[in-house]
């Protein structure tokens, strides 16, 4: 059996998806593809199944905003893990913040449900095919997605704790 | 909310017949549960929790019960949400320790020492390994504390309350030891980035070995009560199965998925803080039901109990803290004398330490499962992003599929043995 590593890995992916990975980078030995959001639910899947890499297990899904990246404010962070080769993966997917839609993988990994519920609720991504897409931690009459960084956390008249006071 | 009324309302005034319908292929459509075609019982709905004493936190499951099988149940979580993400994204990274401490509050040392771990990873600082044995012990001890209160609490759910009284005078020693590493006992806040507070004192050996002596002997103790006990067994073994492959594909992590029969573990597949110095074993269950959870659960206990002597006897000599003084606050008799020190305390309280870009994925072997921590920073004082990844948020979405078609009175044991702590679900 072949050893898999990141390169492998990457090169796999690359002859594969060759088009829809926009960069790749390797922070901290973990391997990073930013990939088009298009492609994700093809990529897992084909992840899933394939016989040497078996990423079968979803470890955490996560969002971000970006309010600076024009036409990708939106980020949502998949890291994928291969039990058997101990390899771990991290896909991003960028998104315009005024149309945040991507597949759900609710279908390959059960796992994905309340994830993605998760990442609904706090940045507002649409998942496309999922079930039962509500919040889930938040009351249901909320209306705006709290984790975007236009809602600051504390009363924004108060400056005692901005960056320029200390020297950035 | 009033339009829904109105709709239901005039569902009942216009066709009630066929409302009844719907709810009558509803029911078809539910799992089958009894032999013949009898579909025409009445279902009942029951809430368990949110505050129900048998539930042991803030969970609510609507049940959707026949007679006391279970045919469907709906969860609501997010009763106790406290928005550590967002807090977080306001606080220097020292500060976010105590935001860790409320997560999974049974074993909060663990929670500590993993953000503490993921920082010291984007900073890329090597801490002495004396500190690392250190951790190990708390870490450790941490997670005989949390298998304790989940293990005795299944007891107590299956009406055995002796054995709960019993161990949590062992707990509260361990709560004694960490009381002596850091001053505080639930939420320990233990640890810095860049090592330990403070060296052991000789009271927390004392303690240590006066542990170490006593407590497997009554450990047995309670192994016999529970064990081989016919009740006991009768009422767990077999309640809320689970396979290894579901349990995979719903993210199980921990002594849950151990008791699955796969065997993966944090401290062994990317061993952290010198795990692999040690010698112990990974146990594993079967079946994956509520008997095989306690089981794994026991085990791990013993397990445990020998990493902890393995560090005593061959605890290194060295500092307890790494060479990062732009992280690890300087002792206070140095900052009241030397100037070096002063300015290193003043930067790291008032946030103006030089924290690195870059993002980082680092997990733990929580008490429950892999908790992990996704941190992504842009050199700012706080974090830009940090994700916990908590084992409990995960894998309590299995909670209906494991109960459907059990008892009521399994779903009560069922819950209580996968360790759900509410702090760590909703955050």
């Amino acid at each position: 059996m072949e050893l898999v590593t990141n390169e492998y890995l990457l090169e796999r992916l690359k002859s594969q998806f060759g088009d829809a990975i926009i960069s790749a980078e390797l922070p901290y030995n973990l391997l990073t593809l930013v990939i088009d959001p298009s492609g994700i639910l093809d990529m897992l899947k084909w992840l899933n199944t394939d016989e040497i890499l078996k990423f079968r297990f979803l470890t955490d899904i996560c969002g971000s905003h970006f309010p600076d990246f024009k036409d990708k404010e939106l980020c949502v962070i998949y890291h994928v893990q291969s039990m058997e080769n101990n390899v771990r993966l991290r896909l991003k997917a960028f998104l315009p913040i005024n149309k945040p839609e991507i597949s759900s993988v609710e279908s390959l990994y059960s796992s994905a449900n309340w994830m993605e519920r998760e990442t609904y609720d706090f940045y507002g991504v649409i998942f496309t095919g999922h079930p039962n897409l509500k919040r889930i931690l938040n009351v249901d009459e909320m209306d705006y997605f709290p984790l975007r960084k236009e809602y600051p956390l504390e009363d924004g008249t108060r400056s005692d704790k901005e960056d320029q006071y200390f020297g950035r | 909310m009033e339009r829904e009324v109105i709709k239901k309302i005039n569902i009942l005034d216009d066709n009630a017949m066929s409302e009844l319908s719907i709810q009558e292929k509803e029911l078809k459509n539910a799992p089958v549960l009894r032999n013949g075609d009898d579909y025409h019982s009445d279902y009942m709905t029951l809430n368990l929790g949110p505050s129900h004493p048998a539930t042991h936190g803030v969970f609510q499951n609507v049940l959707t019960l026949d007679g006391e099988i279970i045919v469907d149940s709906d969860q609501t979580i997010g009763y106790i949400h406290r928005a550590f993400e967002k807090i977080a994204e306001r606080r220097p990274y020292y500060q976010i320790t105590p935001l860790t401490d409320r997560l999974n509050y049974c074993s909060s040392p663990i929670n500590n020492m993993g953000w503490h771990m993921t920082v010291e990873k984007l900073i890329g600082v090597d801490i002495p390994k004396r500190a690392q044995y250190m951790r190990v012990i708390i870490m450790e001890l941490a997670r005989i504390a949390d298998h304790l209160v989940c293990n005795s609490v299944i007891g107590v759910d299956t009406g055995a309350l002796t054995g709960f009284t019993y161990v949590f005078q062992w707990r509260e020693k361990i709560y004694d030891i960490f009381e002596q590493i850091c001053g505080a006992r639930l939420t320990t806040n233990i640890g810095r980035i860049g090592g330990l507070e403070r060296d052991f004192n000789p009271e927390v050996y004392r303690l240590l070995k006066a542990f170490l002596a006593e407590f497997p002997a009554k450990f047995t103790e309670f192994r016999n009560l529970l064990e081989r006990n016919r009740i006991f067994y009768d009422r767990t073994v077999g309640a809320g199965p689970i396979s290894g492959e579901r349990a995979l594909n719903y993210g199980f992590t921990g002594p849950n998925l151990r008791a699955t029969g796969v065997d993966y573990d944090v401290r062994v597949a990317n061993p952290y803080s010198s795990y692999q110095d040690f010698d112990f074993s990974i146990p594993v269950g079967e079946k994956g039901d509520t008997y095989d959870r306690f089981m794994v659960r026991q085990e791990e206990i013993v397990e445990s109990l020998k990493i902890i002597q393995q560090a005593m006897d061959n605890m290194p000599e060295g500092k307890y803290f790494a060479d990062v003084p732009e992280f690890f606050l300087p002792p206070k008799e140095d900052v009241y004398t030397k100037m070096e020190a002063l300015i290193w305390h003043f930067k790291i309280i008032m946030g103006e330490t030089e924290i690195p870009k870059g993002e980082v994925y680092h997990s733990v072997e929580g008490g429950n499962g892999e908790l992990g921590f996704y941190l992504l920073s842009d050199g700012g004082r706080a974090p830009y992003k940090l994700h916990f990844r908590r084992p409990c948020f995960i894998f309590y979405q299995a909670y209906p599929e494991m109960i459907r078609g059990g008892m009521l009175s399994d779903a009560v044991v069922t819950l209580s043995s996968l360790n759900v702590i509410a702090g760590e679900l909703d955050a």
